[in-house]
């Protein structure tokens, strides 16, 4: 039944999206978190989104779909690789009266650039909300479904 | 005289199938609309429909003959199955992470084949009906 796949694509997603919901989050709370070392200091952490290929294989060695098109999906939804650490400049402000700051009287500041996270938030939580819309419209097409014949 | 399922409900069986493989990609460009690289996939609905209808009716369409073990099959290719050619979609506009799922497009297109299933479900729905009051001789 390839319905239910739907309701795993979409789950796939929002769970996806809330990773990175909660690494803008995090990022956003560092924004202003000083360090006295380039070692210490946070980075903007952004998470690296990837298609879950699944079918592919089957598809290409030609295996044996039992249902129409069975093997059709070629990916399944969304997954996360990872989360890498931004590797953007630094920022270094001069601040000697700092407690933070080093012997040459400068502070690090995190590599966060708040407006791109907080276009990042939105951005994942409209996808956030897409993913729940598709999720209720396969829920309505099923719940229809088991009505067939009344 | 027997009743034919086949006979009574006609295509609408099989355009409810193609309408949930459909909603299925739909839902997973939706998914990777974030993701880089990912290009957008759909069906062409009218080509899998045609093969199913084509496949009942030929029994079977020209298949691509694989003369050596290493050949690929060609999907659809086995006069069982429609040809389900998952294509790609024309990308609107470019963008940077090289993804060409534009949302607002997909959402629309779920929306219409969430619409066009409900009134293949109608359909399906009405051949049962009838099919009942076959039976019940009312």
């Amino acid at each position: 039944m390839s319905l239910t796949n739907i309701f795993d694509i979409a789950g796939s997603g929002m769970s996806a999206q809330s990773i990175r919901l909660n690494t803008t989050a995090s990022n956003i709370a560092n924004a202003d978190s000083a360090s006295s070392s380039t070692d210490e200091v946070y980075r903007a952490r952004k998470p690296i989104f990837s298609t879950i290929q699944q079918d592919v294989m089957s598809q290409a060695l030609g295996g044996q779909s039992s249902q129409m098109a069975g093997g059709l999906s070629a990916s399944q939804g969304v997954q996360i690789d990872g989360i890498i650490e931004s590797d953007a400049p630094l920022d270094m402000r001069f601040q000697p009266d700092h407690p933070m700051a080093n012997e040459s009287g400068y502070v690090m500041y995190p590599n966060v650039n708040v407006v791109e996270e907080m276009a990042d938030m939105l951005s994942a939580s409209r996808s956030f909300q897409t993913n729940v819309s598709v999720m209720d419209s396969a829920k309505t097409m099923m719940q229809r479904l088991l009505t067939l014949g009344q | 005289m027997a009743i034919s399922f086949e006979n009574a409900l006609g295509i609408h069986q099989k355009a409810l199938e193609v309408r949930v493989q459909r909603a299925e990609v739909l839902a997973n460009n939706l998914v990777n609309a974030d993701t880089p690289g990912f290009k957008a996939r759909d069906i062409d609905f009218k080509a899998v429909l045609g093969g199913v209808q084509s496949g009942q009716q030929a029994g079977g369409q020209l298949a691509m003959s694989t003369t050596n073990g290493k050949h690929l099959p060609h999907s659809g290719s086995d006069g069982t199955a429609g040809s389900s050619e998952l294509l790609y979609r024309v990308p609107s506009q470019p963008s940077l992470d090289g993804n060409t799922v534009d949302t607002q497009q997909e959402v629309a297109e779920f929306t219409k084949n969430t619409m066009q299933y409900q009134s293949s479900f109608h359909f399906l729905n009405g051949a049962f009906k009838s099919l009942n009051n076959a039976i019940r001789g009312e």
